[in-house]
């Protein structure tokens, strides 16, 4: 549980940033919270001879509510996003989910940047990015481009971003007054990743659905949303379950994870409709 | 002036005695960082070890190339086999009579196990040199299955090839360690041939860790000058670690010092001793220099001492009424590559014959075989005495399954079975003199402060919503009466590795009134700095805040055999009231002297003696203590001083009584404890706020065990929860909340009549959450499910039952 050694660079923009990284290639790594690299690199599964901390850079930093979308950097810390009031009233699924993420500690300096980025199947923020159709600007030598969370996770640990970019804001687009939202989890204990996880927004003539650890990338289901917005909750929860893949490990053979993630997804699709139109239960 | 206007209720309430519930003297510094544990300890020069470990279960090392991790920057040496083989310390002796490679000696037998010991200048070097060491395996086959290891060709120790004796009794196949039998075999099988109703279930109690806050860890320094070996280590049983490192070593004891700072938490994690305490003694007696070893979690969870891993085949027999008549359990016992098993040498699988548990069960037989596979050794005393509650486990599950038989309510089978108050001190089936109890007066006291009747009808009720369709929760009622079996032990029949299992106390007065006792034990947390000082205060009369407690220095303190078991106040605590009696004896001399009466002329009162019959002619405690520094007495030799070491005449058998109220969602298999009621009768009880702090820590161990917590291995032999991220430690958003009670039944043999409790809870929470599982789903046909009952399992018994739609 001891790393190997590396060189700690903490450059204060982008651009230094950038540099590092087209100077060491795959020897260098970015790092946020460190909360799944950090562990990595204790393993000794990640050696890296150059870490590069982003938390200097104040591009990466900031929640700015506009008219029709909200952006966030990339390193806005879990507890930012929770203790953030216009974002709550702009996007309260954020807060469902945030707070649902391992413990205050780990939320103190979990970054969104770090969740969505690293390809981790077990997190839960690049589930609810493509539920809410989110947007990843990134950032690299050849400039800059914008990703939408759909297209952005290929499998465990393969993102489109490639090894030199680095991913410096989220943006949101606002649901429509009266979406009705829900995170719903299941989790062997706080700290834990989701046995199973579902994110849902729903509103007139429109739904969205995405799934959390369920395969090796996050699941977002167009069929399910386009049948959840129909009126057919059952025809959302069999079209999401058909898109799922889990694998068995200690929190479950993969029948048990197939039947929990429907329960899951019923449970967020009924306290989505609850809240549709101004209910807030 | 002021302490003649105090009354005697008041002067004792001055003293923070026995009954007092004293804020711990402890936790001054350990809530404010200022403990110093093992991995605080720096020394001048000091080096640091770190162990390669094989990645296989079962192979043969064809080599170890440690080439390239001499080149490593800071790395001083490896360490292997073959050069601590010409010190003849490859291998050392278990405490269950086996022995166990130090370092892998040809071969490994866990995922793990210790190959080859780099010492480097820190701990970074180090941990660099373990993956620059080069070892090529060649992998053999696997077995994990106790059952399969019994039957299989392989053979995992070739050491002991052609032993068919072992340390406890004939050996029946070269994976089997030991038969282990008590008990009337014959009667057994007769009465349950001729019984009414005879209940058989196998029962799994599955292997976990006790996962100590603090993991295992030591500095070893060895002084070239004066030939003195200190070694400062997380070690439960100081002494005789300090005994067993002379005698394997061959250092003179007197040159060796063991000393156990603070320690965060043992559970019996830290009783054995482990492969890192002897490379880094070795390492220190090479380069001359400290060396520190200290267990990363993985480390700890996957190579030092597992807990529990017994599969417990039980028959129970009883009358059509419901009343006992006989008990027979077979167990098979998963004790890994090893037998590192630390039970008292006569007991290889401990006390589990206290298997017969609260009730009177005339007839009872029980036979326990070990076995090696290619798991860690260890099989430790988690949170109980010896086997206690793999015994508590197996006769809790057996009385409900005997209730299904019997479709009777499962309070009532057990009142009409306990042992009756009359009956004490009561000899049980299996060999156990119980010294006290009074089962029927804590059982209803239990069940009347749930309400038990109420939950039942609410049961009732909420089963009929169930299959109604209004809900899909189930509702289950958890209950256990358990005994415990604690205070090891009589040296008649206790010993480690020879040595008896008494227990020590030293006090010493000091001029002013003050005092210091040092003891055998060392505290983990238990609080016997706060504890112990409140014992003297009763019995010697002086305030608990002027006494110091020392543990834990074996230049210091007496011998004893340490803390684990539940044996300090049992054991130690005798001790040091014995001391303390012994002190006050020569008090009472040396007042009567000053008082000018007969010494049966004074009579003791709270913190002086009193010349009988005049209340205003006395000497305080504080008096004497002064003029014990003088010539109190003529001829009388000076100071106030004593030692004890305590010999119980029996263990000591605690018990209680615990009810717990847990929702199931039978979809997801989620659970919330909704009542959690801990009746324990711990004897007299010292300190109620410490009593009910150590009931809350167990119960909350034993929720994790019965609720999630298991040592898994797939059928390679890889461990699958060598993280605490699978391996089940609550936090404090699972821990259920608790609501505590006592009775007080006294010891009779014990000088101040306690029992001791650390470990009730433990022993008692782990069947009582797992019987709350099995009571939901009872309506449904279940009649056995192993723990641990995580959200898979406990969805798997409702899939099973049908109760899915």
């Amino acid at each position: 549980m001891i790393p190997a050694g590396f060189d700690y660079h903490r450059p204060a923009d982008l651009s230094a940033a950038i540099g590092v990284l087209q100077e060491h290639g795959d020897e260098a790594r970015v790092i946020a919270g460190g909360h799944s690299l950090v562990p990595m690199m204790k393993l000794r599964m990640a050696v890296l001879s150059h870490l590069v901390d982003l938390r200097d850079i104040p591009d990466l930093r900031g929640i700015e509510i506009g008219s029709d979308s909200v952006s966030m950097g990339a390193m806005v810390t879990q507890h930012e996003l929770i203790s953030h009031e216009g974002l709550a009233q702009a996007v309260p699924l954020l807060r469902e989910a945030a707070l649902q993420i391992a413990d205050p500690q780990v939320r103190y300096l979990g970054t969104l940047g770090g969740n969505v980025a690293n390809g981790d199947p077990g997190n839960d923020m690049p589930g609810l990015m493509q539920c809410l159709d989110a947007t990843y600007r990134v950032t690299g030598p050849e400039g800059t481009r914008d990703i939408r969370a759909r297209d952005f996770y290929e499998s465990a640990y393969f993102t489109a971003r490639a090894d030199d970019e680095i991913l410096t804001r989220i943006t949101v687009p606002l649901p429509a007054t009266g979406t009705g939202y829900a995170y719903e989890k299941q989790k062997r204990k706080i700290g834990d990743y989701a046995t199973a996880a579902a994110a849902v927004l729903v509103g007139e003539g429109f739904a969205s659905i995405a799934m959390t650890n369920l395969a090796d990338v996050p699941v977002w289901s167009a069929e399910a949303g386009a049948a959840l917005a129909a009126g057919d909750r059952e025809g959302a929860v069999k079209a999401a379950l058909a898109a799922i893949d889990p694998q068995e490990d200690m929190r479950g053979p993969v029948e048990f994870k197939t039947h929990v993630a429907g329960v899951v997804l019923r449970r967020a699709i009924d306290r989505a409709l609850a809240r549709v139109a101004g209910g807030n239960s | 002036m002021k302490d003649e206007v105090q009354t005697p209720e008041e002067r004792s309430a001055g003293l923070k005695g026995m009954g007092c519930s004293r804020k711990r003297v402890e936790d001054v510094r350990f809530t404010q960082g200022k403990g110093n544990y093992v991995d605080d300890i720096k020394l001048p020069g000091m080096l640091f070890g770190d162990f390669v470990r094989s990645p296989y279960a079962h192979a043969k090392v064809v080599s170890i190339n440690t080439e390239e991790a001499l080149k490593v920057p800071g790395v001083l040496a490896v360490l292997t086999a073959a050069d601590l083989e010409p010190l003849g310390l490859h291998w050392m002796p278990t405490l269950a009579g086996d022995k166990q490679m130090v370092l892998a000696d040809g071969k490994v037998l866990f995922q793990g196990q210790e190959v080859a010991y780099v010492v480097a200048t820190d701990r970074y070097a180090a941990a660099d040199g373990v993956e620059a060491v080069e070892v090529e395996y060649e992998d053999l086959p696997v077995l994990t299955d106790p059952f399969e290891a019994l039957q299989s060709d392989v053979v995992l120790r070739e050491d002991l090839a052609g032993q068919t004796e072992g340390a406890h009794g004939p050996r029946k196949h070269h994976n089997h360690i030991f038969t282990w039998e008590q008990g009337d075999k014959e009667a057994t099988e007769a009465v349950l041939s001729e019984a009414d109703v005879v209940a058989e279930e196998m029962v799994y109690y599955h292997r976990t860790h006790p996962c100590p806050l603090e993991t295992c860890g030591c500095v070893a320094s060895m002084d070239k000058v004066t030939g003195k070996l200190t070694l400062h280590g997380t070690f439960q049983a100081p002494h005789a670690i300090r005994t067993v490192v002379s005698l394997i070593s061959g250092i003179a004891e007197h040159n060796i010092r063991v000393i156990s700072p603070d320690i965060g938490g043992g559970f019996g994690n830290k009783v054995g001793a482990y492969s890192g305490y002897v490379c880094s003694v070795v390492a220190s007696i090479v380069t001359g220099k400290p060396v520190k070893w200290v267990e990363d979690r993985m480390d700890n969870l996957m190579s030092t001492a597992f807990a529990r891993d017994y599969w417990m085949q039980g028959k129970i027999a009883a009358t059509k009424e419901g009343k006992i008549t006989g008990l027979w359990c077979h167990t098979t016992a998963d004790h890994g590559g090893f037998d590192a098993c630390a039970d008292p040498t006569k007991f290889p699988a401990g006390f589990m014959n206290i298997c017969t548990g609260s009730y009177d069960i005339p007839t009872a037989y029980l036979s326990v075989d070990g076995v090696y596979t290619n798991k860690a050794p260890g099989g430790v005393a988690y949170r109980c005495s010896f086997r206690v509650t793999e015994a508590a486990y197996f006769i809790e599950r057996m009385i409900e399954v005997l209730a299904i038989k019997l479709n009777m309510d499962a309070a009532e089978l057990r009142r009409i079975n306990f042992i009756r108050k009359d009956q004490f001190p009561y000899q049980s089936a299996l060999g156990w003199e119980y010294d006290s109890g009074d089962y029927h007066t804590a059982w209803d006291k239990a069940l009347a402060a749930v309400g038990y009747d109420d939950l039942r009808k609410e049961q009732a009720q909420r089963l009929e919503d169930f299959k109604a369709g209004k809900t899909r929760k189930l509702m289950g009622i958890g209950l256990t009466h358990f005994t415990e079996i604690v205070g090891a032990g009589p040296v008649k029949n206790c010993d480690i590795l020879g040595l008896g299992m008494f227990d020590s106390c030293e006090i010493r007065i000091h001029p002013t009134g003050s005092a210091i006792a040092r003891l055998g034990t060392i505290s983990q947390g238990q609080g016997h700095a706060t504890t112990f000082a409140q014992i003297i205060a009763s019995e010697i009369g002086l305030p608990a805040d002027d006494i110091t407690l020392e543990e834990g220095d074996t230049d210091t303190a007496p011998y004893g055999l340490g803390t684990y078991g539940s044996r300090s106040t049992p054991v130690a605590g005798a001790a040091t009231a014995m001391a303390a009696r012994k002190i006050r004896a020569k008090a009472q001399m040396i007042a009567a002297y000053l008082l000018e009466v007969h010494d049966g002329d004074v009579e003791w009162d709270v913190d002086r003696f009193v010349v009988k019959g005049d209340e205003s002619r006395f000497k305080t405690m504080k008096e004497i203590a002064f003029a014990s520094y003088n010539q109190a007495i003529p001829g009388l030799e000076p100071g106030l001083e004593a030692v004890s070491y305590y010999d119980p005449p029996n263990m000591t058998y605690p018990f209680g009584a615990y009810i717990c109220v847990m929702e199931i969602d039978v979809d997801t298999g989620e659970h919330e404890v909704r009542k959690f009621y801990a009746l324990d009768d711990c004897g007299t009880r010292i300190n109620p706020m410490i009593i009910e702090g150590q009931v809350h820590g167990g119960a909350t161990e034993g929720y994790a065990i019965a609720m999630g917590q298991e040592i898994a291995y797939d059928d390679m032999g890889n461990h699958k929860s060598a993280t605490l991220m699978d391996f089940f430690l609550p936090t404090s958003w699972e821990t259920p909340t608790y609501q505590t009670d006592h009775t007080v039944t006294p010891s009779p043999h014990h000088p101040i009549g306690a029992k001791g409790v650390g470990e009730s809870p433990n022993v008692g929470s782990v069947p009582c959450f797992s019987n709350a599982v099995h009571d939901a789903f009872r309506p449904f046909g279940l009649t056995q499910s192993h723990m641990p009952h995580d959200h898979w399992r406990v969805w798997k018994i409702a899939r099973d039952l049908g109760l899915h739609r």
